[in-house]
């Protein structure tokens, strides 16, 4: 029964052919879909790289974050006071929310490494509940805009681009995305990664072999929070406006969400589960005015029985079943 | 030879005939005028409500005004024309807000849109419509900024704004207490302002001295009892209270516990029976003053109301799950009016363009729900289609309406 792995070089070509596929095929969308749903497929671009961070957290570090809705608003709000206050270009506001969102990820997690699995939970909870009030605070109304926001001006595509504003906010979010992507799979394929999984699954062991846990599970954090922050300056050019209420409790809980769908540990997984929490709850809304969160959950808990790892694993074993019958 | 003659003569004829057809068309099109989402047999509306999410109980306006619309549609419609209304969630967040918004313009393409609720997700919205010229009408909100017609040619609110209401606080104070020592509470963000800056404009600057404390509290803040203490310290025999539910009832129990007992006006955000003055004490409420423009269906003397019963007989005919002690199911219905009433001006032209100036050309327009004499009245130059209101009086029991109507000249 047991069937013999194809040769290693074998299935890169197959998954390169595959990435090359897909990217095909995203740079050929937009050309293809109304400006309505190029802007939905912006947002899942930017909900993947958001997913890709939170993924490192959760799904290779084995740290459950419930509060990175926070850092998605710290990098929305970075980007657009930025541009509202210092009349910055936007795509340079983007590297800088990227930054401080790493910054303060990291603090973050300095004090979050004595707190374990749930307790860490909770913490991060309390950072994405308090998020919305403090971006209200009267001492940084100045810029925040208070309940108010800020309105951010549409960025035009460069002059010698025949694109349209949304064609162009896609490709700039999807050249982000791709750097993102190369980014994580270079780090976690490689010796920090081993040792992100290391902390992940024997802590003990890890130290024993001389993994430097406090410094890696912060930086870990740093890491899962520039991603977010990225993300969050993005969406929020795309959105064209920040608001407290736009980061409330439960964007945080979609986000995790979203990697639990996608597939922790998979780097993949992160397009697969933006595609559910962008999608999903407006189908759940076109099925019941009535209890939409409650079609919501039961298409979540449908999801998980069919995919017990995940939409990336669901691909993943569909794939090697389909090539193994073909034969080599 | 002859035959081809034939050929000729029958494609001369067909010609002719599609020539002469077209030119018949040509005379019929120039009645009906169709802008996107009209057409001889529909008209698409849209709308996002929080039908989930914190701001949930309000979604009930959005399920009224699909009731509503389907009452019209089963007696004929509007000319003749289905109205169709697209109401999406919006969870009362704003990413969400534009996303849906986006669908009912550029994919659905909506004539218009109608009572968007909230002052985030329109904020959010505003801009976008505004570059596409989608009418964005009678929003479910009260700030006043969507009254501005020379920067925002296509949004128009309906809510008696917060200024208007200050305004008519400060009206009525004038004409019945000219020597009131006025203090003033009011939370801290832009609704409290906006209805402080109304008191404030209604009384002008000769009476700015009669505000004699001004004391303001952040949403965050546990209490405001420290606030009622200084404003009682102050000598101030008049409390304008500018708060939200769960501080105007702290504010109403502290006023009366601390002996103070001025004239108290709470605003009208914090003047519901239920999540106010009953966790307040009614019997600390007694003789406070509100203000209400439209009938409450609670208050036994629109018992018997012509407007009222028709109200009803609607909800028990379309909208059976609503409830007919929730004030928000009057609301909708008079916007759902407002809204027919502006289709209905615009006849066979139901372009985008003609939709925003029927809007803005609504005279004296008379809604059966809304308190006696009122009216509703705009202009290209006046987007503040809501600008009376009447003073109320809490008995015990229940919000009674007292006194003329006051006007306010918001601009």
């Amino acid at each position: 029964m047991a069937a013999p792995a194809p040769p290693s070089s074998a299935i890169d070509v197959r998954k390169l052919a595959g990435v090359a596929l897909a990217f095909a095929l995203a740079c050929a969308l937009p050309f293809a879909l109304g400006s309505y749903h190029v802007f939905q497929l912006t947002l899942v671009l930017v909900y993947a790289i958001a997913l890709l961070g939170l993924n490192m957290l959760t799904g290779f570090n084995g740290q459950i974050s419930l509060g990175h809705g926070a850092f998605y608003a710290i990098g929305a709000y970075t980007a657009a006071i930025l541009m509202d206050k210092a009349g910055m270009p936007y795509w340079a506001t983007i590297p800088i929310a990227g930054a401080v969102c790493g910054v303060a990820g990291f603090l973050f997690g300095l004090p979050a490494l004595r707190l374990e699995g749930l307790y860490l939970a909770l913490a991060t909870f309390a950072l994405g509940v308090a998020m919305p009030q403090i971006l209200k605070h009267k001492s940084i109304e100045e810029w925040t805009g208070g309940v108010q926001g800020i309105v951010i001006v549409k960025p035009d595509p460069p002059g010698w681009l025949q694109l349209s504003q949304d064609q162009w906010l896609y490709f700039f979010t999807l050249a982000w995305l791709l750097v993102a992507f190369v980014v994580a799979w270079n780090l976690l394929r490689g010796r920090i990664g081993r040792a992100m999984i290391a902390i992940r699954d024997q802590p003990i062991a890890a130290q024993a072999m001389g993994v430097n846990t406090a410094i890696v599970k912060s930086m870990t954090f740093g890491v899962s929070a520039l991603y977010t922050g990225v993300a969050g300056a993005l969406g929020a050019i795309a959105i064209q406006f920040v608001a407290p209420d736009s980061f409330g409790i439960f964007l945080s809980i979609t986000l995790v969400v979203g990697i639990v769908v996608g597939g922790l540990a998979s780097i993949s997984g992160a397009v697969y589960g933006a595609i559910f929490i962008q999608f999903v709850p407006n189908i759940a809304d076109k099925l019941s005015k009535a209890a939409p969160w409650a079609i919501y959950g039961v298409i979540l808990i449908a999801f998980m029985y069919v995919m017990p790892t995940g939409a990336a694993g669901f691909v993943r074993l569909t794939l090697a079943r389909w090539f193994r019958r073909r034969g080599p | 030879m002859k035959r081809s003659l034939v050929r000729i003569a029958r494609w001369a004829a067909a010609g002719a005939l599609i020539a002469s057809s077209l030119a018949g068309a040509g005379v019929y099109a120039q009645a009906p005028k169709y802008g996107p989402g009209a057409s001889a047999t529909e008209i698409k509306l849209g709308q996002t409500m929080p039908y989930s999410g914190p701001a949930s109980a309000y979604g009930t306006i959005g399920k009224l005004h699909t009731a509503y619309f389907k009452m019209i549609n089963d007696n004929g419609g509007i000319n003749g024309r289905k109205i169709n209304l697209i109401s999406l969630d919006d969870g009362y967040s704003p990413p969400r807000a534009v996303e849906q918004i986006r669908r009912l313009v550029e994919q659905d393409e909506v004539l218009a849109l109608f009572q968007t609720l909230g002052t985030p997700s329109n904020s959010a919205i505003q801009k976008y419509v505004n570059a596409k010229k989608v009418p964005h009408l009678l929003l479910a909100t009260g700030a006043t900024k969507w009254g501005d017609p020379q920067h925002f040619p296509w949004t128009m609110g309906f809510n008696l704004s917060y200024q208007s209401e200050g305004q008519i606080y400060a009206k009525y104070l004038l004409k019945n207490k000219p020597n009131a020592k006025i203090g003033i509470l009011y939370q801290n963000d832009d609704y409290g302002k906006d209805l402080l800056k109304g008191v404030m404009d209604g009384l002008g600057s000769a009476n700015a001295k009669m505000v004699v404390s001004q004391q303001s509290y952040e949403v965050t803040d546990a209490t405001v009892d420290s606030q009622i203490l200084t404003l009682q310290s102050s000598g101030a025999d008049t409390f304008i209270n500018i708060t939200t539910p769960k501080f105007s009832a702290q504010a109403i129990r502290k006023a009366w516990d601390s002996g103070w007992k001025p004239l108290h006006i709470v605003n009208n955000v914090g003047a519901s029976v239920g999540s106010v003055l009953v966790p307040a004490g009614l019997d600390k409420s007694v003789g406070l003053l509100t203000l209400q423009y439209y009938k409450d269906p609670n208050d036994p003397q629109w018992k018997d109301d012509p407007a009222m019963l028709e109200w009803r007989g609607f909800m028990g005919r379309y909208y059976r799950e609503g409830d007919p002690k929730d004030a928000s199911n009057l609301y909708a219905y008079i916007t759902a009016q407002l809204m027919v009433q502006i289709l209905k001006q615009c006849g066979n032209d139901l372009t985008r363009e003609n939709v925003m100036k029927q809007a803005a050309n609504l005279k004296n327009v008379k809604l059966p729900l809304l308190l006696p004499g009122m009216t509703v009245d705009t202009s290209p130059t006046d987007f503040y289609p809501i600008q009376q209101g009447q003073l109320a009086r809490f008995t015990g029991t229940l919000w009674q309406g007292f006194g003329e109507l006051i006007s306010t000249d918001v601009k």
